[in-house]
């Protein structure tokens, strides 16, 4: 038996098997939900069962799925992009190094495309190596046009130029990439400060969407990561990406509960098409499954 | 400001302790609070039970906690534990006595592998011995380009070949340049892939039998959460990797994952990625380590005062 699970006992009496909510816990813990999420989803399946509500292995599941799915629609979590009344659609993309920045812009400028739009691409990760001609690639497969200086251009300049060329070309949507950055870079996150300050000052109201990607197959410490970089610039959504992964990506329910924030994206895969806009339902369905 | 634990720990027995030595019952109560810990830094859910039940044992069997700090004496025994699991021994590269010994970077996207393979061919560099590296992922947009890019700041020649999408035949030419240049080290740099990618992994398998690394190296994200235990299982089990490299450990992120990772594979963590910077490349210290993932700063003056 579990040294620290919850106290089962009393829910013995409403005849669920023993053992019934070391497993929900189980799959909460394994699926990252954290420490905080997981009891307190397990205290409202207890007192379910306690009250007699759910009685079998499938009903206890059910009620899992039904929480999670209730948890992740409870206060801002619209998916759908905010797009300006007029002129491009301003997109910034953060995130921590590796994450799936430049390939979920690709997933993106392909989903505009595929609806007609024009697009354009920024190269504001000016810092990793070969950052630049992944991102022209990305354009070049989806049809977006491109904006990108030398590396080691400020990034900020860049952004500017890419907004700048965005309203002069006409596009209707405008997608700036930035570098990987940890939250605990003060140095970098100041960088990526000035990039959002500088895209407000080229058009007001831009960024239209500032979006946060968060790895499907991290951790806890995405919940670190969300707060710090909300804290340095305001974030309207998530994007969970590699969640093709044996991962479940159970932080972001926490991510959410913290910051209030809607998931608008998932990345299920590395091709154009492996975007998925975010289903609370399919999401918390795919907890119980393996 | 770190022991954060060793406090808790402290008010929980201060709670429990009118009648002197902790009981069994005490000790577990105590040990909910690790349990949280160590959950909270990642360590996979099973590997924490394993764990637990071994320091229960540990902590009851020697009847240890009594008299002046139980609470510290815990930690103690916590952290040697957790310290053993995680390796102990520091280990370096084992590279082969006839060159070009080839080291093979593999894991699963975006974990760190292309980075690593520069900031691995800088060290040897520096160590006087001549290295090449070989763009063996075919994949990813302009993944040749960022190797090279590397190559080029650190002044190491890159093998490419963009005719063919054929990584084995990639990196049998690319070893062949080394043995005409006389490099002593090759390090391979693959595409990041899922362990449950049976293609992809396949195609790894037929990388090693073509080129018979000496060292495979499991690059993973420090912050992997739980699934760390299943993704280093995938690849170990595919290719026997002898060696793990954690990376972007120069974050706050507690890096449970190197429990987990360890304790499946049993193969040591021979390096930390400290930063994004060619440099930023450490030793890999099982007890350093140990402290991270308890958030216990100070486990030296504890280990004098237990
Ligand atoms: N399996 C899978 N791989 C993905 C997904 N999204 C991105 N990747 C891969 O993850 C790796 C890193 O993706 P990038 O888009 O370069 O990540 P990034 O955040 O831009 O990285 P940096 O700019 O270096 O910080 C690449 O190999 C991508 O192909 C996804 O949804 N599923
Ligand atoms: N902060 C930090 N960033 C790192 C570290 N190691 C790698 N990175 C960054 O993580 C991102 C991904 O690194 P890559 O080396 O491209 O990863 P990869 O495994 O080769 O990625 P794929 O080839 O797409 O699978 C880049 O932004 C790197 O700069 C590290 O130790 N610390
Ligand atoms: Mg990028
Ligand atoms: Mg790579």
């Amino acid at each position: 038996k579990d040294v620290a699970t919850t106290d089962v006992g009393v829910i013995l009496r409403g005849g669920v098997k023993d053992g019934s909510l070391e497993d929900l816990e189980e799959i909460l813990l394994g699926a990252d939900f954290g420490v905080p999420t997981t009891l307190a989803l397990v205290d409202k399946i207890g007192g379910y069962a306690q009250k007699g509500f759910i009685r079998t292995e499938a009903e206890f599941q059910d009620a899992l799925r039904r929480l999670v799915e209730a948890e992740l629609r409870e206060g801002n979590s619209d998916p759908a992009l905010r797009m300006a009344a007029q002129g491009p659609t301003v997109i910034l993309v953060i995130g921590v190094n590796g994450a799936g920045k430049t390939t979920f812009i690709g997933k993106l400028a392909a989903h505009f495309r595929k609806q007609g739009k024009r697009v354009l691409v920024g190269a504001a990760d000016t810092f990793r190596a070969g950052a630049i001609d992944q991102l022209r690639l990305w354009a070049e497969r989806t049809g977006a046009d491109f904006v990108a200086s030398k590396p080691g251009t400020d990034p900020a300049a860049v952004a500017f130029d890419a907004i700048d060329a965005g309203v002069t070309r006409g596009a209707d949507v405008v997608i700036v990439d930035t570098a990987g950055r940890l939250h605990t870079s003060g140095g970098l996150m100041d960088e990526m400060k000035k990039v959002h300050r500088v895209i407000g000052k080229r058009m007001e109201g831009a960024p239209h969407e500032t979006l946060l990607v968060l790895d499907g197959t991290i951790g806890q410490n995405a919940v670190q990561q969300a707060k710090q970089f909300s804290e340095a610039v305001p974030i309207t959504g998530l994007v969970v990406t590699k969640l093709d992964s044996t991962a479940k990506g159970g932080v972001v329910v926490a991510v959410h509960e913290a910051l209030d924030l809607p998931v608008k994206f998932i990345g299920v895969g590395e091709a154009a098409d492996d975007l998925e806009a975010f289903d609370p339902a399919a999401f918390a369905r795919e907890l119980t499954e393996d | 400001m770190f022991d954060e634990l060793t406090e808790k720990l402290e008010s929980t027995f201060a709670r429990l302790r009118g009648k002197g030595t902790l009981t069994e019952a005490d000790i577990k109560e105590g040990l909910r609070e690790v349990r949280r810990v160590l959950l909270e830094a990642d360590v996979n859910f099973q590997l924490t039970r394993e764990f637990l039940e071994r320091v229960e044992g540990a902590a009851v069997g020697v009847a240890q906690l009594r008299g002046v700090n139980p609470a510290q004496q815990l930690v103690k025994i916590v952290y040697d534990e957790l310290t053993k699991m995680l390796g102990e021994r520091r280990e370096g590269l084992k590279l082969s006595t006839i060159p070009p010994s080839v080291v093979m970077m593999v894991g699963l996207q975006g974990s760190g592998k292309t980075t690593t393979a520069g900031k691995l061919a800088r060290k040897l560099k520096a160590e006087g011995r001549q290295v090449r590296l070989v763009a063996a992922d075919v994949y990813r947009p302009a993944a040749i380009d960022q190797l090279e890019t590397v190559g080029q700041q650190i002044g190491v020649p890159v093998y490419a070949n963009r005719t063919t999408n054929d990584v084995v035949r990639i990196a049998r030419e690319g070893i062949e340049e080394a043995k005409r240049g006389r490099d002593r080290l090759v390090i391979v740099d693959t595409a990041g892939r899922l362990q449950i990618d049976a293609d992809m992994m396949a195609e790894l398998k037929r990388l090693k039998e073509a080129v018979r690394p000496d060292e495979i190296l499991f690059v993973a994200d420090g912050m992997t959460g739980q699934e760390a235990v299943r993704i280093a299982q995938g690849f170990d089990e595919a290719l026997g990797v002898t060696g793990v490299v954690l990376t972007k450990m120069d974050g706050d992120a507690r890096g449970g994952a190197a429990l987990s990772i360890y304790g499946v594979t049993k193969k040591p963590i021979k390096f930390i990625g400290v930063g994004e910077k060619l440099d930023a490349l450490e030793d890999f210290h099982p007890d350093r380590m140990a402290g991270r993932i308890l958030q216990q700063g100070d486990v030296l003056t504890l280990v004098e005062k237990a």
